[in-house]
């Protein structure tokens, strides 16, 4: 087929496919980063501008379509295929276009590949720029972020559309003629918005994810705009421990991606990067696609100047699943440490308490005893056995007029002389310890609770934390506050009021000039 | 040889006229523009690299991919601008269309000026609506770049027909191929003209500067 194609020309061509294949990967992901693209013009020719485009190339894009090809070049029954699914922070995902590289028999031996060929390749480089901005996926692409993320998968060998739903659109962007076949770029894309679940198991409703082969490689990066914590998840779909798709929920939304867009916002839902889409798996499922594909990688790319903060990376990915994994453990409990953080913390201090009290029946009264005797002595300096008591029936009592003792004998509204008489040190609430007399309900089963407020070091100073929360926690009422003295106050004031005007009015001048200060 | 003729329709809003004339103008354009020529001894020459950048629309929910070429976009939104004009203030029914022609300069003889032969001509015919109220302007919006959408699409198929284009010209010839008056890039020579049509359906053609220029100047 190619006898009269000479050797240079078969070189030239040869190079010519294989670069275009890599830009046309470029493009295609770069224009679902969800930013806009821009590049320079040159008057000058830089060198390395292939098909006098100002392409950049994305050195791990580069990377991994260059391990998709495998050295290989696009041929008959050989297919470059990008496929651009779309992956919410629930995990959900969805495939939405697959671009296909492919190339027929039917060849064009007059055609001139130094000039002919390569500037129709330049032509066909331009309409997939054109042509990534109006399929349904760009829209989408460019609203990505917290709420869902685009991701790219390559993979070399038979197009597989299943994926994309029934009713799915091919556009086709162009066709160019070589001596060994024409190369076609088109894209199928999908118009089925509705979602497709992969977080459970069981019934297979058909709509699969397309299966890969083993000798074909798949890696699947995810661009978002999104903090790093979500941003750095990475997900190999191609791996066939994955349960089967479940319809789980179903968003019926118009083509347009950008009402699906609306739809997606207004039923945000909370990211946790634990579950990437796998169900239980959960942060093992990336490792296990790893191990469970030849030299699959799965990897995340960063973009740089990306905003949202996407941590440093290496841009090359590193060798082995191994590594692969380590970073992204590392990365992807960013948020996962913080929710299993949270929760045990609260259950050990409770923990704690309740261990602390002994020879109590019953846990959870137990728990809010404890837990009482533990606000008597962060707030209250009562006897226990009043303060829990009151505690029993009505909680913060002690903030609670008291009817029941008389304030004489309340230790906070007249406050011993010596704070040390309280012996605080212990922080223990014994009945012993305190002053003020009881009403004679004791509690000889209560045990007492050393008092250790947070932030304290060891009680050895006379006048801990602790001390002073005991101490001035329950400062004594306010004098006119009270009924009978606030009652007495108010007839002395009436009293004393003629009297006090008078002396306001002898120093009306003071006051006039007091208040001219102030304008 | 017969010159290619291409005809899109689009029905717009008055304030999505000049977004939606330029996603189109800039995406024929951008296949009909390749970087400066440098011509060498031997009779090679080298190309520049065209830089392309997104452009979103203010109006339309629509992005498109123009040339990184600022002089181009100027020349192309005064263009644009002076059809918005004429639509507007023709008192006519918003009817109108645009027309991008692409052209080769063919050399004549002394005293006869040299005769400019189209090659391609795309033409996109508007249709300006009247909307009543922000719920249909918010339809109009995303139904109008569904409808650019499909235009891209379609122009995009034209270009891919790999059909008639001026060969690469000679050092000595590339102004009668080129437009090489920009710095950044090398757009094939063109010229926009429009047309307004008023009420009664009859043209009324309109004064447009560069066309009489190009075709009566001697």
């Amino acid at each position: 087929m190619d006898t009269d194609l000479n050797s240079q020309d078969r070189k030239d061509l040869d190079k010519f496919i294989k670069f275009f294949a890599l830009k046309t990967v470029q493009v295609i992901v770069q224009a679902r980063l969800g930013e806009k693209i821009c590049t320079r013009s040159s008057s000058s020719p830089t060198g390395s501008d292939w098909f006098n485009l100002a392409i950049k190339d994305i050195p791990e894009v580069t990377h991994e379509a260059k391990k998709a090809l495998a050295g290989q070049l696009p041929a008959v029954g050989r297919s470059m295929c990008v496929e651009i699914s779309l992956k919410t922070s629930e995990g959900d995902s969805m495939e939405l276009e697959i671009w296909c590289l492919e190339m027929n028999e039917k060849c064009d031996k007059e055609i001139k590949v130094s000039y002919t060929v390569y500037n129709r390749l330049s032509l066909l480089l331009k309409s997939l720029l054109a042509i990534t901005r109006v399929t349904p996926a760009y829209r989408l692409s460019r609203k990505q972020g917290h709420e869902y993320v685009i991701l790219y998968r390559i993979y070399f060998g038979e197009v597989q559309l299943s994926g994309l739903g029934e009713g799915f659109q091919t556009v086709r962007v162009g066709t160019v003629g070589t001596p060994l076949g024409t190369i076609t770029l088109s894209c199928a894309y999908r118009i089925n918005l509705a979602f497709i679940s992969t977080r459970t198991s069981g019934e297979d409703n058909g709509a699969a994810y397309p299966s890969v082969e083993d000798s074909q490689e798949v890696c699947t990066t995810s661009f978002s705009t999104s903090p790093p914590s979500q941003c750095v998840f990475t997900v190999t779909k191609a791996h066939f421990q994955t349960p089967p798709p479940v319809l789980m929920d179903t968003l019926k939304v118009p083509m347009m991606g950008l009402a699906f867009s609306h739809q997606l916002s207004s039923s945000r839902l909370s990211y946790q990067p634990a579950a990437l889409g796998v169900g239980s798996a959960d942060m093992g499922y990336p490792v296990i696609f790893a191990g469970g594909l030849n030299a699959a990688h799965p990897h995340q790319l960063i973009v740089p100047g990306k905003e949202g903060g996407v941590p440093p990376v290496p841009s090359q990915p590193a060798h082995g699943t191994q590594a692969d994994h380590e970073r992204m453990v590392m990365c992807t409990p960013l948020d996962g440490a913080l929710y299993s953080a949270a929760t045990p913390s609260s259950s050990e201090d409770t923990e704690t308490v309740s261990n602390s009290s002994e020879g109590k029946s019953g846990s959870p009264h137990d728990l809010l005893e404890t837990i009482f005797v533990r606000k008597v002595g962060a707030f209250v300096n009562k006897p226990i056995n009043q303060v829990t008591m009151a505690s029993l029936d009505i909680p913060f009592a002690m903030f609670a007029p008291k009817n029941v003792e008389l304030e004489d004998n309340d230790p906070m509204v007249n406050p011993p002389d010596s704070p040390d008489v309280e012996s605080p040190l212990q922080g223990s609430l014994h009945s012993e310890g305190s002053s003020g007399s009881s009403t004679g309900n004791t509690h000889d089963d209560f045990v007492m609770v050393d008092f250790k407020p947070a932030f304290s070091k060891d009680d050895i100073l006379p006048m801990d934390l602790g001390t002073f929360y005991r101490e001035f926690q329950n400062p004594p009422q306010l004098s006119s506050l009270s009924i009978d003295i606030g009652a007495q106050s108010m007839a002395e004031d009436l009293d004393s009021l003629p009297e006090k005007l008078a002396v306001h009015e002898k120093n009306v001048k003071e006051f006039d000039a007091f208040v001219e200060t102030l304008q | 040889m017969n010159c290619r003729a291409e005809v899109l329709e689009v029905s717009v809003e008055g304030r999505q006229i000049e977004e939606a004339m330029l996603a189109v103008l800039h995406t024929i354009l951008l296949h009909r523009s390749t970087g400066k020529f440098h011509y060498k001894k031997e009779g090679t020459y080298s190309i520049g690299t065209v830089g392309t950048q997104d452009v979103d629309c203010d109006f339309i929910d629509f992005t498109y991919a123009r040339v990184s070429s600022e002089e181009l976009d100027r020349a192309l939104r005064k263009a644009v601008g002076e059809f918005k004009d004429a639509l507007r203030y023709s008192g006519s029914d918003g009817i109108g269309q645009i027309s991008l022609e692409f052209y080769q300069k063919k050399k004549s003889r002394w005293p006869f000026s040299d005769e400019c032969i189209p090659w391609e001509v795309w033409t996109i015919k508007v249709n300006v609506v009247n909307l009543a109220n922000e719920q249909e302007r918010q339809i109009c919006r995303e139904k109008v770049g569904e409808k650019l959408c499909e235009k891209i699409i379609n122009i995009v198929e034209v270009m891919n027909r790999h059909e008639y284009l001026p060969k690469m010209p000679t050092q000595s010839e590339v102004d009668n191929v080129f437009d090489t008056g920009l710095k950044d890039v090398q757009p094939y020579l063109y010229k926009i003209s429009y047309q307004i049509t008023d009420s009664l359906g009859s043209s009324v053609t309109t004064t447009m500067r560069r066309l009489i220029k190009d075709t009566l100047a001697l």
